[in-house]
């Protein structure tokens, strides 16, 4: 059994995915003793830092959550071979549906959230498959029309708050504030963790089903690893890619829901909140395994609260934690890193086979 | 050729060129060796001008700048100097394909190669473009150069070469003055088994019509026609054979009824309806299953495990799960049952297809498209390249399936194997049928190559007899 676990090919990019963030952690480590007067002690905050108080560690949770989402989201579009990148504009603009639902809408309790979040899942879904079309439709490369279309989802995003639910008062773009109705309830007392933990849970489960247990997911699959395999054995490319992308921006939807009915009491985003590429780093060091982003997610946000709580109390600049970023996502995307390893154990495999075919 | 040409090293032997042995492990010293080489499919940066794609590697410079005039002269002259008809400025997009050919051996020429090689270089060519590149050809023998012209065209053959050596598997059949063989011998050296391994096999019991092909033709994206007005009727429980050398439009053929490509012209019906208008999914419903010739583009997803390499084609199939969900347990009890019926070789099934060999592969593709119990079965080179063994059981399996009452169209180049496993044998060449027998018994080696060579044709009236034209009397298959 043993053996088995470590013949397999999860084996090998775990352990890849640990070497990779071992190295970068160890790069990080060697430039906080190079520009810090007291690197002991801003390496202990930046490590352990997080670990030393309640509020923090919950910090790191309440970082995490959005990341999932999105990080979720990433992992099915990698999977069907259709680079979309309009996650971040999705992910803003149904956090601006789900504000835009929060302040007009007056329901009760329970039934306000939730019809916020199904309409900012919609958004998500609409939104997201709008360059997949225009990719199958017209055959336009899919990376320039979503990462355009990101610009468009956070000016209309950004017109939608202006126009409808602006606070006067307010100099700067900011909506009034919320019905009291579609907040989302503190679900851990003392810290600012919010039922959108129950949504992620449920979306982590959900996605790792439909992925690799339901039929279209297996379709999908297919479809991402082999497209012309996929036609030829009678499965409906198009349909597959639609079904898969269509959830991702649902999740995207989701967890803009979620992240600005918990964290927030009115819509404040200034900017595009960068969760959509976080997403694309999650979903990279999850290897677009669902029921992995959640440790990915958790990995990054507890780097960056880290790096915080290192820059608060000494004179280490968080930027530090991009440069992990940066290291990690270059030697996990280089397909070459420790490639010769891995050709050097499926080569033996390959030749243990045949002399299991030749005994027989 | 590739070896020839530095691309792949010989095992064994010896280069003796220019009187001299030679090592030749890269293209850059074939070229330096003064060896051009014009491949079928070219290698041209497409958005550049003829010229610099010319030129490319070694361009006259004025300084550290391109000079880009003096190399679109020296083109335009060495173009002029032999007759081809291209222009320096021309963006290579722009241009035909058998420009792009002339463009290729300039680019030898401009390198001061003396010996160029050809691989098929009239397959992309219409006829009045092959009569203008052979004259150019001659010329340019006029002129010293001397040419390897790989070719199976007899016909071109005869007409410019003058010396021919025959190839056959791998194996050189002899070196002739081509003006001592007559077309014959040539397709008798060309074609042939080395050695005859009869495969045991029942009296067919042969059922009705499942299959109709009606003037099925195909026109490629360089407006080539690749197969042209083919007609016949595939019967359940026959297996029909499909001969010739490859590329003579059998792929298109087998492409068009698996739904991966449209004809141009002509229809075909399939189990009483109208193929063309099917889905892939709607052919495999009614029954029809479709080995592809390219088991690693099309048959698995090499990175996926054995066990969903087998359901791609069920995948909707109630029996293994829910409506929406598949059950794990259906799935691995079925891939047991299939590993096992086909004596795959592997650890277990959840092991991803890449790490099997060869013969395992195609092993678990064919277990995958007889499983369904097919009606119809397109089988394109089902044991190319494979193990002994595999071979036989896959071989095997095609009998076990006709016996079944399925109807096998079977399309390889292994010419013992399409022998031996045929009930009736058609034989394509240039995208037409050629010949059609009833009787495989009764052809010999010699008789199907000059049907495989385009040196012989049926007339029409012998042809009907391969599919039932409504007036009867037609003894079909």
């Amino acid at each position: 059994m043993l053996k088995k676990i470590w013949s397999s090919r999860m084996c090998f990019n775990f352990i890849r995915t640990l070497l990779a963030v071992g190295i970068a952690l160890g790069l990080t480590l060697v430039i906080i003793v190079a520009v810090s007067e007291t690197p002991g002690e801003a390496i202990g905050y930046f490590i352990f830092g997080p670990l030393k108080k309640m509020s923090r560690l919950a910090n790191v949770v309440e970082a995490a959550l959005p990341l999932v989402f999105t990080g979720l989201a990433i992992s099915l579009i990698a999977r069907t071979n259709i680079i979309n990148l309009a996650s971040e504009g999705a992910f803003y603009f149904s956090g601006a549906l789900a504000a835009l639902a929060a302040v007009q809408l007056d329901l009760p309790p329970v039934i306000l959230p939730a019809v916020c979040i199904l309409i900012a899942a919609l958004g998500g879904i609409v939104t997201m498959l709008v360059p997949v079309v225009i990719r199958l439709r017209y055959d336009a490369s899919e990376i320039v029309a979503s990462l355009m279309f990101n610009y468009v989802l956070f000016y209309l995003g950004s017109f939608l708050i202006r126009t409808f639910v602006k606070d006067p008062a307010s100099g700067t773009l900011q909506s009034l504030p919320f019905n009291e109705n579609a907040v989302l309830p503190r679900i851990i007392p003392g810290t600012r963790i919010h039922a959108g933990l129950i949504l992620a849970v449920l979306c982590v489960a959900a996605l790792w089903l439909y992925l690799y247990k339901s039929r279209w997911g297996y379709k999908m699959r297919m479809v991402g690893s082999n497209h012309k395999f996929a036609v030829y054995s009678g499965i409906s490319a198009g349909t597959a890619i639609l079904i898969g992308q269509g959830l991702a921006g649902a999740v995207c939807g989701i967890g803009g829901a979620s992240e600005m009915l918990g964290m927030y009491s009115a819509f404040m985003w200034k900017d595009l909140p960068g969760f959509g590429w976080d997403g694309i780093i999650v979903a990279t060091l999850a290897r677009n395994n669902p029921a992995l982003v959640p440790l990915g997610a958790f990995f990054l946000a507890y780097m960056r609260v880290g790096a915080d709580i290192m820059t608060r109390m000494t004179d280490v600049p968080n930027e530090i934690v991009s440069i992990i970023q940066g290291v990690v996502i270059i030697l996990l995307v280089a397909e070459n890193f420790l490639a010769g390893w891995e050709k050097k154990r499926t080569f033996a495999q390959a030749t243990a086979n045949i002399k299991l075919e030749g005994g027989k | 050729m590739k070896v020839l040409f530095g691309n792949e090293r010989p095992d064994r032997g010896t280069i003796v060129y220019d009187g001299q042995p030679r090592q030749i492990d890269s293209p850059q010293k074939a070229v330096s060796l003064g060896i051009g080489m014009v491949y079928q499919h070219f290698n041209l940066a497409e958005e550049l001008s003829v010229a610099e794609n010319i030129v490319v590697g070694m361009e006259p410079n004025s300084g550290i700048f391109f000079d880009k005039r003096g190399a679109a002269e020296v083109v335009d002259r060495l173009a002029e100097k032999y007759g081809f008809n291209v222009k320096a400025e021309e963006l290579i997009r722009n241009i035909s394909v058998s420009q792009k050919q002339k463009v290729e051996i300039l680019k030898s020429l401009y390198r001061n190669s003396h010996l160029i090689i050809l691989d098929e270089p009239t397959a992309v060519l219409t006829p009045q473009e092959t009569q203008e590149l052979f004259k150019q050809l001659l010329l340019l023998k006029e002129g010293g150069y001397t040419i390897i012209f790989i070719s199976h065209k007899i016909d071109e053959v005869q007409a410019i070469c003058d010396r021919l050596t025959i190839m056959r598997a791998g194996r050189v059949m002899g070196t002739y003055e081509v003006k001592e063989l007559t077309a014959r011998d040539i397709s008798r050296l060309m074609v042939g088994r080395d050695a005859v391994q009869t495969i045991e096999k029942p009296p067919m019991e042969e059922g009705g019509t499942v299959l109709k092909i009606r003037g099925l033709s195909c026109v490629d994206r360089h407006g080539i026609t690749v197969l042209d007005h083919v007609s016949l009727d595939l019967h359940a429980g026959c297996i029909l054979g499909v001969a010739g050398v490859e590329g003579s439009g059998q792929k298109e053929l087998a492409e068009i009824l698996g739904g991966l490509q449209q004809p141009s012209e002509g229809t075909f019906e399939l189990l009483g309806r109208p193929g063309n208008e099917l889905s892939i999914r709607e052919r495999r419903d009614l029954g029809m299953s479709y080995i592809h010739e390219d088991r690693m583009t099309y048959g698995v997803a090499r990175e996926e495990s054995i066990t969903e390499n087998y359901i791609s084609t069920r995948c909707d199939d109630p029996d293994l799960g829910g409506r929406f969900l598949l059950s794990g347990k259906k799935e691995a009890q079925l891939a047991s049952q299939l590993t096992e019926r086909f004596s795959v070789h592997c650890k277990s099934p959840s092991v991803p297809v890449k790490m099997l060999s060869g013969g395992n592969i195609q092993k678990v593709v064919v277990v995958r498209e007889m499983s369904t119990n097919p009606k119809v079965l397109i089988a394109s080179q089902p044991t190319r390249g494979i193990d002994v063994g595999a071979a036989e059981t896959i071989h095997k399996a095609l009998l076990a399936a006709r016996q079944g009452g399925c109807a096998i169209l079977l399309v390889s180049s292994d010419l013992n194997e399409v022998l031996e496993l045929s009930d009736r044998l058609i034989v394509m060449h240039g995208g037409r049928i050629t010949g059609f027998f009833p009787d495989v018994k009764k052809l010999t080696e010699e008789e199907l190559g000059l049907y495989m060579l385009g040196l012989a044709q049926q007339s029409e009236k012998e042809l009907t007899g391969l599919y039932d034209d409504g007036k009867g009397g037609a003894c079909t298959c």
